[in-house]
């Protein structure tokens, strides 16, 4: 007689009760779309890196990145971080410091040396790139990966793009942006550099490319018409910026005004000043709350001493002295001008008023359809032009770095496709896990952690990086603060609650299963589900 | 990782089930994929009762805490009856019932015995709701605490005698709605009485160790019976397990009724030794009790067809008086569990 300690009747188990014929409901599990990779323009996995990076595994976190993103350490440093701005922690207490984080890997990443390696077979095929800013970058990346060979032509001496002759070094030191392209060429990717394309259509017609990527940017300066005594006095940002890269700087003088409200202007403004300018002032046409410079670089900027002038438009300039005309805001929120002038002593004028893009290079190409001077694509990044595609700064869209990753990567695999004669499908996305899925209860309160800053003085005369990175501690401790919305983070919580023990723990990395057999349906699992992974769909019966 | 050991902090902590970022040695009994399920599937409680989890919650502790050398009385009522249609048991512990006053009684001779046939590695276990632990057994167990028996005694309070069809036990809160309190006349729902407080008349007695816990806190149970498991002599736990039936719940809300009643101080969780208070567990999101009572339709009657400010006011009172007296936002203190 084999029983268990201290029975002494027979006993049968009511595991021959099958409660799950109660069941008006089952709970399934799902993965939801997190709010930070739907609003990744790059579309990272940020959920699924953090996941990694919370159990201090970072490499297989970066690894996750350069899944769909070759530059981690340049996005953490240069992102506007939408991600954050959709982050659901942000209704608990701070988002989670996605960029931070990203940047940490992608630093860990140089220091460790890591890198990837091309798995797939060669196809066979080439692609040119014209342009080596992140868009073109990116997409050589992805196509060399899926086994294409990739050549890069590129106008400029240095790869990079904007990140190198728009971005200055004191938010993006050159150390990572170089290692961060090297690794890319790595791969095979041949960038020829000092090669402009003139004409595109009398490349192609000499070269023999089964596909082509353009992604030029935005890099003709919008000028204003400012009748001017002194022409060698008004500049644009973008030369001004691009000339520190190349060692032509320009003699700015001691007084600096900047024209404009974006973000170039707040960079040409603080390169001015760490050239040695003592005054520089940006001249905006609207009012602060209206200006499309991010608050935190016009915060930093005044930090830093940038004066600003605010409702004001500059009409003309005559021996230093510049002219400038107030303005007030009509109801729609317009600057109109009010027929009242003042004066301004400057040594020199900065425009920083935005970008055209060069679109002279295309030759005689035919069939493309170009709108508000930038070329139109399809759904799959193709320009009217078969075998043409197209994105970054010189398509419409956001004119972001990120967006232009994004852009690459999702025009390598769009070209991926058709080089194999179909046409690229993405996969579906599930439903988006907001705020209201998750039970917020179980996620122990955390206070934001803040990335340490250059001090002022080393911030005002040097090109130093000006925000500090994470270390392993703290990058481990704000990488925990992600909920992992909507995705399984592997809390047994739902194996925990179940008052029918019907659910199945698989086992690390595995995550569960339900027993439908048992399971009564009545979602405490999905209600106590932390991150919104369990889902009750009714029974059809 | 050298960073990695130093930061205390892990998404989750203690408030979940399990957390894969915890060394193994301090995870909770019920996520170990080879916990004992002591209440075991295919038992007949209704969808997400609480009383099923809240026995499951504790039994496993208290098996991993005894190596399994346990035996456990159970009084009649929900526990019992959904448990063990004979022959189906979901019981994987020895269990026995016998009658609905006195499961104290019983497990004062099961330890009895044990000592007789010296077996001092056997530990008891009794058991009931509150009907049979706070009305119809009190006798057996004030005289069970009275002896020093060695047996620890769970009270499964879910406020009323749910087996027979939810009639009022001297564990009803004041204006519930009961089948022999109906939501009718000037003062629907049950009456407000002076309340019988049963862990601090156990404290009274003197025992060893008094406790309370909630279903909703698997962490603060779990170290309770651990500790209660480690003591010898009369114990006492009183574990609150929201019934959706009874109380006219979501069954899938149970535990988040379970949490508001102690985040709106309702219901104390405390333990005490030898008679006095030694540890509480502190509010840490504090909810007025409206909101606590707004969830269940026993308490429907509060709110419509007109809301009774006078009494949802005088059940505000006593969570207020709770929190005071247990000291439930005093954040100095800390939680009972690590
Ligand atoms: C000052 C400044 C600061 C910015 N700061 C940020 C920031 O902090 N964060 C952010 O996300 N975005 C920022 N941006 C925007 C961002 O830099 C651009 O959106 C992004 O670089 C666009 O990428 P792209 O690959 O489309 O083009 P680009 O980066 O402009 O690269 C295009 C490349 O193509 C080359 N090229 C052009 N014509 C030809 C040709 N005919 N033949 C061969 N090569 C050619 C160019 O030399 C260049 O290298 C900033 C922009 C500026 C100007
Ligand atoms: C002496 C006696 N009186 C009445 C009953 C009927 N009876 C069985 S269970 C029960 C109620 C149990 O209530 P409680 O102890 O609170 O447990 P619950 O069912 O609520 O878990 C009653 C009245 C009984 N079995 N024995
Ligand atoms: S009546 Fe209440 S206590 Fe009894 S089985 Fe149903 S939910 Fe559980
Ligand atoms: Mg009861």
């Amino acid at each position: 007689m084999n029983k268990p300690f201290a029975i002494t009747l027979d006993v049968g188990s009511s595991l021959a009760n099958k409660t799950g014929s109660w069941r008006t409901e089952r709970p399934v599990y799902v993965d939801r779309l997190p709010p930070c990779n739907h609003a990744c323009p790059a579309g990272e996995n940020i959920q699924q890196w953090l996941f990694h990076a919370e159990e201090g595994n970072y490499e297989a976190a970066w690894r996750q990145i350069m899944k769909d993103n070759p530059m981690p350490a340049v996005m953490g440093r240069v992102c506007y971080h939408t991600c954050e701005g959709a982050c659901n922690r942000a209704k608990l207490d701070k988002p989670v410091g996605i960029h931070a984080i990203e940047r940490f890997l992608g630093d860990l990443a140089i220091a460790e040396k890591w890198n990837v390696n091309v798995e797939a077979k060669a196809s066979g095929k080439s692609v040119l790139v014209v342009g080596a800013g992140p868009s073109g970058l990116a997409a050589a990346y992805h196509l060399a990966l899926l086994g294409h060979a990739v050549t890069i032509r590129e106008a400029g001496p240095f790869a990079g793009g904007m990140m190198r002759f728009g971005i200055p070094k004191y938010r993006l030191p050159r150390e990572v942006l170089d290692a961060e392209i090297q690794r890319i060429v790595d791969l095979g990717v041949k960038i020829e550099l000092n090669t402009r394309v003139d004409d595109l259509d009398a490349v192609l017609a000499t070269h023999r490319f089964d596909a082509v990527f353009l992604a030029v940017g935005a890099h003709l300066a919008k000028r204003a018409y400012i009748p001017a005594g002194d022409a060698s006095k008004i500049l644009d940002a973008v030369s001004l910026l691009r000339g520190m890269e190349t060692g032509e700087q320009p003699l700015l003088g001691r007084r600096v005004l900047v024209y404009g409200g974006g973000n170039t202007a707040m960079d040409a403004a603080r390169s001015a000043k760490r050239l040695g300018a003592t005054e520089t002032i940006v001249v905006y046409r609207r009012t602060r709350e209206k200006m499309p410079a991010h608050d935190f670089e016009v915060q930093e900027a005044m930090e830093e001493g940038i004066m600003f002038k605010w409702l004001s438009t500059i009409k003309s300039e005559s021996g230093g002295t510049f002219t400038v005309e107030k303005m007030k805001l009509d109801d729609k929120g317009k600057p109109q001008p009010t027929g009242e002038y003042e004066e301004m002593q400057a040594d020199s004028l900065v425009l920083a008023l935005g970008q055209d893009v060069d679109l002279s290079f295309l030759g005689k190409l035919k069939g493309l359809s170009i709108n508000d001077g930038v070329v139109q694509v399809d759904s799959n990044m193709m320009t009217g032009c078969k075998g043409v595609f197209a994105g970054g700064d010189m398509v419409p869209a956001e004119r972001t770095v990120t967006v232009a990753v994004g852009h690459g990567k999702k025009a390598a695999r769009c070209i991926d496709a058709y080089l194999k004669n179909s046409v690229y499908a993405p996969p579906p996305k599930h439903e988006l896990a907001v705020f209201d899925a998750l039970n917020s209860w179980y996620y122990s309160d955390a206070p934001a952690t803040v990335q340490p800053m250059l001090d002022l003085a080393r911030r005002e005369s040097t090109f130093e990086e000006v925000v500090g990175g994470l270390d392993q501690s703290n990058a481990l401790f704000e990488a925990r603060r992600c909920l992992s919305c909507g995705n399984c983070f592997e809390c047994d919580n739902c194996f925990g609650v179940c008052p029918d023990n019907a659910v199945i723990k698989l086992g690390q990395g595995k995550r569960y299963a339900f027993n439908y057999d048992y399971c009564k349906g009545c979602s405490l699992c999905a209600n106590e589900c932390p991150c919104g992974a369990i889902k009750m769909v009714p029974e059809t019966i | 990782m050298t960073g990695a050991s130093r930061v205390k902090f892990y998404q989750t902590g203690t408030f979940t089930v399990g957390n894969r970022l915890l060394d193994v040695s301090v995870r909770s009994v019920q996520s170990d994929a080879d916990r004992n399920n002591s209440l075991n599937s295919g038992h007949r409680a209704c969808q997400g009762c609480g009383e099923a989890l809240g026995a499951r919650y504790a039994l496993d502790a208290a098996m991993r805490a005894v190596n399994g050398r346990l035996v456990v009385a159970n009084a009649t009522g929900c526990l019992e009856v959904f448990s063990t249609p004979y022959p189906e048991s979901s019981w994987r512990v020895a269990w026995l019932h016998s009658l609905f006053a006195n499961a104290a009684a019983v497990g004062t001779g099961m330890a009895a015995a044990m000592k007789v046939k010296g077996r001092k590695d056997v530990r008891v276990i009794a058991q009931g709701g509150d009907g049979g632990t706070v009305d119809i057994g009190f006798a057996c167990l004030s005289g069970m605490f009275e002896r020093d028996d060695d047996v620890l005694y769970i009270c499964y309070d879910n406020e009323a005698y749910m087996n027979t069809g939810i009639q009022r036990s001297s564990a009803t809160p004041a204006a519930a709605r009961t089948m022999t309190t109906p939501a009718a006349g000037q003062e629907p729902g049950n009456v407000f009485g002076q309340g019988k407080n049963v862990p601090l008349i156990a404290m009274a007695h003197g025992i060893p160790y008094v406790a309370t816990a909630s279903v909703a806190d698997l962490r603060d149970l779990e170290y309770k019976v651990g500790r209660a498991m480690a003591i010898h002599g009369a114990r006492y736990l009183h574990v609150h397990v929201p019934c959706p039936l009874g109380w006219g719940c979501d069954t899938g809300d149970t535990l988040k009724v379970a949490r508001l009643a102690a985040e709106s101080g309702l219901f104390p969780i405390f333990e005490a030794e030898a008679g006095e208070v030694t540890g509480r567990r502190t509010i840490r999101r504090r909810v007025p009790v409206e909101d606590y009572l707004k969830m269940q339709s026993r308490f429907a009657h509060l709110f419509s067809p007109k809301r009774d400010e006078r009494r949802i006011a005088m059940i505000q009172a006593i969570a207020d008086r709770n929190i005071r007296r247990f000291g439930l936002l005093d954040k100095s203190e800390q939680g009972a569990h690590p």
